[in-house]
């Protein structure tokens, strides 16, 4: 337990290099390689739902729409309107939820406390069902299909996604420059103040700061990760299934958070790793594989709050560690 | 346009779904109220109300018992979860319940599945409330008419008991000031006990009621928690009277919509809730800043 405890605050001092010294030889770790870039893609996902969550206070339960919206919005662009271009997909998906964190927020920041979390999760009710109906540019119940797998091309540089670990490295150079950007959020004055109306909202107020601005950007900065999430998930599956805008989605990016550590740098991968292997190994013996993460995370939220990474780092730093 | 006679019936329609949404706004509401916990098991608890009502009606034959006995077990099924689980997070952040009772609902439903299988079940109507009743102007199923008499004697019920027993008093005072209340030197731990098996019962019983419309199927209480948040919302939480008007709109809403742009049904809910946001941020009887 101390060593593992020492290794944790060694990763806590150094997030960034950490992450891309690990998931540099992650895929060679795991029993298989899709699981590789799932945790990847997850693990970013969670990593923005935890910026709003954990950093910012505010619990939503309706992530599901940010990251449908990224991938909707790459789908859409590469599948639909023939974009033909990965970077011009990728950059729609990032607008589309951007653009939806904008809008969704402001709505969902005209209540506080726990009115918050249900507004969340109403207008994300609200994007599947809007999804579901407009068939034409979505798919509807039968998902959005054949997204092209383009090849990347930097300058003279080609780069096929293709192959399993081709596609690794693409999410994982992608999803490290996001752990560098939130690691840079975080330590800014305004990350300080995110971590100040978590922990006390009036006082902010009281300290001269337009809380209510620091929040909305804080929803739509958590929205755009959970977009690029999408979108990256949306060109390794090659279709948009609905379900990514259902309520289960949002709920799965709500457990993988709080197994591995609201509020903690690593917090989320460390979730999303663990939810991604339950769910893998457990669907080989039982349907019913949601009743054991059901009680599992049950039993977080009453006896290990602070989740996996929480518990093992929080001994030196407290909540706001690593 | 449709005709009167149709549209009468869509609105008819419309109360019925209304009154069950009704139902489920104010055992939540209550619930919240008083201990400021979502409970989002609420959708859970009324799919089970409508499993444990097949159940009885297997064994006992009788509508009327199931009709009893099934929200009692699921009141029951509420005690324990608030006397082992949820009484363990407060003094926590309000998320934690809702938390927790997330993961409980997960639980729940797909428990139903193993137990009852993944298809759904039917619950027929008693035979007396098969037909339909004539109105003079229509003709409406029996059966629906009987729901809304029901729900609104429980209405009533709950009404008095709030407003003219001492329990009532107690509850009404603990969810305005709970620190001045013990202070009085009263247990509020057993009214929250009380109180979250009565609201939680009140799910069962919405379950239950529901049950011979559209079947027991065990997503069935996903969506309708998630407009019950909505009916709040609008209504304004901790509002009872803000419950029953926003639950009879937001059923109105749905009927009318399934009428003149079936598509549009499901999204309407939450247009209605976005624009009440806009404009009454606090809900139509909420007042603002209660329970933030």
């Amino acid at each position: 337990m101390s060593a593992l405890r020492s290794i944790a605050g060694a990763v806590g001092a150094h997030p960034v290099l950490a992450f891309w010294v690990f998931f540099a030889f992650f895929p060679f770790l795991v029993p298989n390689r899709s699981l590789a870039t799932q945790v990847l893609i997850f693990g970013l996902f969670a990593l923005g739902f935890n910026l709003l969550y954990g950093y910012t206070g505010l619990l939503s339960f309706g992530h599901a729409a940010y990251y449908g919206l990224g991938a909707y919005g790459t789908g859409i662009a590469l599948a639909k309107l023939h974009v033909g271009s990965l970077w011009a997909g990728l950059g729609a998906g990032l607008l589309l939820s951007a653009a939806g964190g904008a809008v969704i927020g402001f709505f969902c920041l005209r209540r506080r406390g726990i009115y918050f979390a249900m507004l969340t999760l109403a207008f994300a009710q609200l994007l599947y069902f809007t999804g579901f109906h407009l068939a034409d540019w979505t798919g509807g119940d039968d998902g959005l299909r054949g997204i092209p797998q383009l090849t990347l091309g930097l300058g003279p540089w080609k780069y096929s996604i293709e192959t399993t670990l081709g596609f690794y490295y693409f999410s994982y150079v992608l999803v490290g420059l996001a752990v560098a950007m939130l690691k840079r959020i975080l330590d800014s004055p305004f990350g300080a103040v995110l971590q100040a109306i978590r922990e006390n909202g009036s006082r902010a107020v009281a300290c001269g700061y337009d809380v209510n601005r620091v929040k909305h950007l804080s929803f739509v900065f958590s929205a755009c990760f959970a977009g690029l999430a999408g979108a990256l998930d949306a060109l390794r599956l090659t279709v948009v299934p609905i379900e990514s805008l259902y309520w289960t989605t949002s709920g799965q990016v709500v457990m993988m958070t709080l197994l591995g550590g609201a509020g903690t740098f690593f917090g989320p991968f460390v979730g999303a790793a663990t939810y991604l292997i339950l769910e893998e190994r457990l669907s080989l013996f039982t349907e019913s594989w949601p009743i054991v993460i059901g009680a599992i995370f049950s039993a977080f939220v009453l006896f290990l709050p602070k989740g996996i990474w929480g518990t093992l780092t929080g001994g030196i730093h407290g909540r706001q560690s690593a | 346009m449709p005709d009167l006679s149709t549209l009468l019936a869509q609105v008819f329609t419309g109360l019925v779904l209304g009154m069950i949404y009704v139902l489920l706004a104010i055992g939540l509401s209550l619930i919240f109220g008083l201990m400021t916990v979502v409970n989002f098991a609420h959708g859970a608890l009324f799919m089970l109300g409508a499993y444990f009502g097949v159940f009885l009606l297997t064994y006992t034959k009788s509508f009327w018992v199931a009709l009893i006995v099934a929200p009692l077990m699921v009141g029951a099924l509420g005690l324990l979860m608030e006397r082992f689980l949820i009484r363990r997070l407060y003094g926590r952040s309000p998320d934690d319940p809702l938390l927790l009772t997330f993961g409980l609902s997960l639980i729940l439903v797909e428990g139903v599945k193993v137990i009852w299988g993944k298809i759904g079940l039917t619950l027929d109507p008693p035979r007396a409330l098969a037909g339909a009743v004539d109105l003079g102007f229509m003709a409406f199923p029996a059966y629906r008419l009987f729901l809304v008499v029901v729900i609104v004697a429980v209405l009533v019920g709950l009404y008095l008991f709030l407003g003219r027993t001492n329990i009532g008093l107690i509850i009404r005072a603990g969810s305005r000031d709970p620190l001045m209340v013990r202070a009085l030197g009263i247990d509020l731990s057993r009214i929250w006990l009380l109180v979250f098996g009565l609201g939680t019962a009140l799910a069962g019983l919405a379950g239950i009621l529901a049950g011979p419309m559209r079947g027991a199927y065990a997503e069935m209480g996903v969506t309708m928690v998630i407009e019950s948040f909505v009916v709040i919302v609008v209504g304004g939480m901790g509002s009872l009277l803000g419950a029953v008007v926003a639950g009879l709109l937001i059923g109105q809403v749905v009927g009318l919509t399934t009428l003149f742009v079936p598509k549009l049904a499901e999204i309407m809910v939450f247009v209605v809730m976005a624009v009440v946001l806009l404009v009454r941020p606090s809900g139509l009887f909420g007042e603002a800043g209660l329970l933030e």
